[in-house]
């Protein structure tokens, strides 16, 4: 690890190169945040607002019998109690989930997890909201509930979804891709076939900003606005005007500044219903804002999956085939935020970054009393868990071959020549160049230096690792012909509007929630207008003023609504382009466009700059033949296909043989998302990502007790990592641009979260290699890697 | 946010002037130094008092490190911070910088206090083990100016219950000093930096000639409190220190110590770890008498 006395302060100096379009720059959005002018959700104060806080269930499984608010309703500044039955008379009491499941809004019947929410109080102050809770009289009957994931569907298991009609199992659906008899077939013909049961524990994506809302509901105008942590306000409004039944122009949805979201403000919380209810109800703008308890034990979880991996391959090391079986915990109802077609997400890409003959995957989900959720935390729906699959299975057959996990790797990449690529799950992978990528991660870490060390440190008893995960993501979802949420297609509009003094402001359907928006996207406008990212507003969140589109999450934003920002700004352009013609007077085909201005073709004096032409599209004058005044566009855009980055991540890490505490000495990341747009913003990405991953991979994880009741509810109890555990990263890039993409980028901001967790857990199994072992389960704590020291390696769950 | 009960808080002005508010309240009332224990528990509302009573003014009082030839004096009030940069401390037991340095991070150091932290009486408590492995007493004052002091075996009770009575206040930690050559040494382990403890071991060791005079062992996080185990003490006196007494300390600990399964760890592990740092600690307090 470097110490802060070594590291070089100048390494940044060149963070701010001024672009005018692509390049290094600070963040525009970063002064406001960083000096305390950002404005979030609880930042919100409205004139006679009152406060809600959520009464939650202590149990995993429970019947209702009865509920006595009446001491509560006393309680002073106690403006409104609500209670499931309450909700029921309104028709509120259930809400549809973004997997056409339904949830409750507040528990009527029975509770089915731990933390569930059963009743609402509204009060002047927060703190009356939270003590009246405590003189809410609940009677529970206690049920036997659903832990084990593996014991769901048992005949004699208790049923949790009695509220759905007919429901005698706990079963959520079956799923399968690839072909099963071709993967049998050549898995019968294999030399050598490798069999391991992993599992992606549950873990949390615990934003530091937890969620909440702000509703004002206006009963003269039947005007609804609210603020609300989202990641996808326009699909929000879209779910509210059909749960609530306000009509869609009559509410106003606004993502304000969003403190980290990670997938876990993608889905609706009954929270944010309750705000809308409570402030309907007292005639008062009503906030809700959860505490971190009730954000790790309610909200959006992620992973949860229970994986036997097979690998088929020759004996010199080709691999042929994968299948899998999956096990899905997806909690008590069905949330996971993924497009309607695909109930696994993009599970379907666990063949990873390799050319085989077949694969195949069967799964099954299933209910059990834990909170919803299961897409979240940066895994571009489910890819997290595909890569993790597939990396940890390559490396167990390197281990049983003998074989170097990079030269097995090196062995069995699809070559560029063949992309587009097809995958034997039915994705086009749109382009890459894998080798580069491996060889230059390879080179800097000192691949073959690293692996001597390691021979020598073995001999001397001491154990170090070398781990090796090479991925590809696919994101930016996505085309709507196959992908849709709750109907909606997963298409981004944008408008651009230059004003007359060449300043310009974007709107955009994505939305922020520290990605840096604001910066690459006036980046991507100042590509194709010339026109500095300083002089570039751009406006997201509010539904009113931005157009629509389905939100940030899946590593979308650049993918999707970048080619929106790029293909308006050309339409603009194109537009300015009459104009230029006519200010120059010669005909369009006269003109070549060089950054921020016109010129004639073979008289660069002659020209005018795209600020002129903003000024002439409002000014006096004629304007050319059917040209309307201003310099104005928008676009709504529809991806022809996802975009698939990839990239070589190797981990280093030493183990203390007699704590068996493990110290990620370093980590190398090569990256390739194609063009790339903000090469500091990428890098923060990417940080911010391995970090994740050395969490997930060493300490994070979402557990239950044998009652349901979660241990993971306070960050005490749920540990995220620190500066403290996390090496100097070293990033690297490759560029593979993608090929229809207008200009050539691809998603980044979760290729770190995907890839890492794999090239750790590796490593830590590489070093462990003198021990015999080939596989040991996230997290690796001490505890559970002193267990696979000597070989009694468990599952966490 | 999380928002704890309704509380009424005053500020103490001295510490006569603190037991006596604490005699008129009586156990409705907590005295809140550092609070970095304290309030989470009451924010998630698993400790509900009706008074508060915060002694951090008391600091100019109670915030000190008094070395003389036979004892070093630490008041109650002084804080993480204090304990962890005192060139004197560490100069006598090394083993305080140790420990501080791996105790939760700046900011509660910077406003955390040894008597806090003794008297939250954690089981895993980092400097209840320092104070242990360094048969340190504690100093506690009651009404009317009445001074007590007991060892650390007296002081822990169980776990979060001390000595200390609802009219009485921790006022300052004494740890004997020998005439012999002394090294100390503190080691932990945990999952992440700032994480309790999944174990950790204190380790003083005194020499004569090169023989051990006394030796010292306190483990946290493997039982109900964080005591010594006089069985080491025994095995070690009047010996050569060497490895293979190292190993044989190491295997009375993880034999002496009750820990349970938990998100931490399993017993086993922590046995395992028990024995491990009881050698680790020891090798490096042997060095330290040696150097």
């Amino acid at each position: 690890m470097t110490d802060i006395q070594d590291k070089k302060l100048t390494e940044f100096d060149d963070n701010d190169q001024h672009p005018v379009g692509f390049g290094r720059m600070l963040r525009k959005e970063d002064a406001r945040l960083l000096r305390g002018r950002g404005r979030f959700v609880d930042d919100v104060q409205l004139p006679g607002m009152l406060h809600l806080a959520i009464l939650r269930s202590p149990f995993a499984h429970a019947n209702i019998v009865s509920i006595d608010t009446s001491a509560a309703e006393a309680s002073p500044g106690v403006k409104a109690v609500v209670t499931g039955e309450t909700l029921k008379g309104l028709g509120l009491a259930w809400m549809p989930t973004l997997s056409n499941d339904v949830q409750a809004v507040l528990a009527t019947d029975r509770v089915r997890f731990q933390g569930q929410e059963v009743a609402f109080v509204v009060a002047e102050d927060r703190y009356q909201a939270r003590d009246a809770l405590e003189l809410i009289d609940v009677e529970y009957d206690v049920l036997e509930p659903v832990v084990d994931v593996r014991k769901a569907l048992d005949p004699d298991a208790p049923v949790i979804r009695t509220d759905l009609e007919g429901k005698t199992d706990n079963h959520v659906f079956d799923w399968e891709t690839g072909d099963e008899e071709e993967t049998n077939r050549v898995f019968a013909s294999a030399d050598v076939i490798v069999k391991e049961d992993i599992v992606y524990p549950r873990v949390h994506p615990a934003p530091m900003e937890t969620c909440g809302s702000v509703a004002d509901f206006d009963p003269v105008e039947g005007r609804l606005r609210l603020w609300s942590t989202t990641q996808a306000p326009h699909a929000h409004r879209t779910l509210y005007a059909i749960v609530a039944g306000i009509p869609e122009h009559k509410i106003q949805v606004i993502a304000p500044d969003i403190g980290g979201g990670f997938g876990n403000k993608v889905p609706i919380y009954p929270g944010y219903v309750h705000s809308i209810v409570g402030s309907i109800v007292t005639g008062k703008p009503v906030k809700w804002m959860e505490d971190r308890s009730e954000n790790l034990i309610s909200t959006g979880f992620a992973r949860d999956y229970i994986m036997r991996a097979e690998i088929a391959a020759t004996a010199e090391g080709r691999i042929l085939a994968i299948r899998t079986n999956v096990l899905a915990d997806h909690g008590a109802f069905n949330g996971t935020a993924a497009p309607v077609k695909y109930p696994a997400g993009f599970f379907g890409v666990f063949t990873g970054s390799y050319d085989i003959q077949a694969a195949h995957c069967k799964m099954t989900a299933v209910y059990t009393n834990k909170a919803p959720g299961g897409v979240a935390y940066a895994c571009s729906f489910r890819i997290t868990e595909a890569v993790y699959l597939v990396e940890r299975i390559v490396d167990a057959l390197a281990y049983e071959l003998r074989m170097d996990p990079a030269e097995l790797r090196l062995k069995n990449f699809i070559q560029p020549e063949q992309f587009p690529y097809t995958t034997k799950t039915g994705w086009v992978y749109d382009s890459g160049n894998y080798e580069p990528t491996m060889r230059l991660a390879m080179e800097m870490a000192g691949y073959e230096e690293l692996r001597k060390e390691q021979e020598l440190k073995r001999a001397r008893g001491e154990l170090m690792g070398i781990g090796i995960s090479f991925f590809t993501e696919a994101v930016g979802a996505g085309p709507r012909k196959n992908m849709d949420i709750l109907g909606l297609g997963m298409a981004d509009g944008c408008e651009l509007r230059v004003h007359p003094t060449g300043k310009a402001v974007v709107r955009l359907s994505v939305k922020t929630q520290g990605q840096g928006h604001e910066t690459t996207f006036a980046q991507i406008i100042a590509e194709e207008l010339g026109i500095p990212p300083a002089d570039i507003d751009v406006l997201h969140g509010d539904t009113d003023n931005t157009p629509f589109g389905l939100g940030t999450y899946g590593s979308r934003s650049t993918p999707v609504s970048g080619a929106a920002a790029a293909l308006v700004a050309r339409k603009v352009r194109d537009k300015a382009k009459l104009i230029a013609s006519a200010m120059l007077e010669v005909s369009v085909a006269d003109l070549d466009w060089v950054k921020g201005a016109f010129q004639v073709k073979g008289d660069p004096g002659r020209s005018v700059t795209i600020q002129e032409i903003a000024f002439r599209a409002h000014g006096a004058g004629d304007l050319p033949d059917g040209v309307e005044g201003g310099l104005e566009a928008q676009i709504c855009y529809n991806p022809s296909n996802l975009t698939y980055p990839h990239g070589a991540y190797i981990c280093v890490v030493d183990i203390d043989p007699g704590t068996a505490e493990v110290k990620v000495r370093r980590f190398i990341a090569v990256d390739d998302c194609g063009t790339r747009i903000n090469p500091m913003i990428i890098e923060g990405q990417v940080h911010g990502g391995l970090t994740d991953g050395v969490g997930m991979a060493l300490m994070e994880m979402i557990s239950f007790d044998e009652d349901g009741n979660c241990l993971g509810a306070s960050l005490m109890d749920y540990l995220i990592p620190t500066a403290l555990e996390v090496p100097d990263w070293e990033t690297g890039y490759t560029v593979t641009p993608s090929p229809h993409h207008p200009i050539g980028a691809k998603g980044i901001g979760e290729s770190a979260t995907v890839g890492s967790p794999p090239a750790i857990v590796n490593a830590v199994v590489d070093a462990l290699k003198p021990f015999g072992i080939r596989h040991a389960d996230m997290p690796l704590t001490p505890s559970r890697v002193w267990d696979a020291m000597r070989g009694q390696a468990t599952p966490p769950i | 946010m999380q928002v704890p009960a309704p509380f009424e808080y005053e500020r103490a002005t001295s510490v006569d002037q603190a037991i006596g508010l604490l005699e008129r309240l009586g156990s409705s009332a907590r005295l809140v130094a550092g609070g970095h224990s304290l309030l989470p528990m009451m924010k998630l509302r698993l400790a509900n008092f009706e008074y508060l009573i915060d002694i951090n003014d008391l600091h100019a009082e109670l915030g000190y490190i008094r070395l003389s030839d036979d004892e070093v004096r630490i008041g109650a009030m002084t804080r993480h911070r204090e304990l962890l940069e005192s060139d004197v401390l560490a100069g006598v037991f090394p083993i305080f910088r140790d420990a501080e340095k791996v105790i939760a991070d700046p900011i509660v150091r910077n406003r955390g206090t040894l008597g806090g932290s003794l008297c939250q009486a954690d089981p895993s408590e980092d400097l209840s083990a320092v104070c242990t492995t360094l048969d340190a007493s504690c100093v506690i004052r009651g009404p009317g100016g009445s001074e007590r002091v007991v060892t650390m075996e007296e002081f822990h009770v169980g776990p979060y219950e001390t000595a200390v009575a609802d009219n009485e206040i921790l006022t300052e930690v004494r740890i004997p000093r020998k005439t012999f050559r002394v090294g100390s040494a503190y080691a932990k382990v945990e999952r992440r930096a700032g994480d309790w403890a999944v174990v950790s071991a204190g380790a003083a060791v005194w020499l004569d000639q090169g023989r051990i005079v006394d030796a010292r062992v306190g483990l946290a996080a493997v039982g109900p409190n964080t005591t010594g185990i006089p069985e080491i003490s025994a095995a070690l006196r009047g010996h050569e220190p060497d490895e293979s007494l190292f190993e044989l300390a190491g295997a009375i600990a993880a034999r002496s110590c009750e820990p349970v399964t938990d998100t931490r760890g399993s017993a086993d592990y922590k046995r395992h770890l028990a024995d491990e740092l009881t050698r680790r600690t020891l090798r490096k307090a042997v060095e330290r008498a040696r150097s």
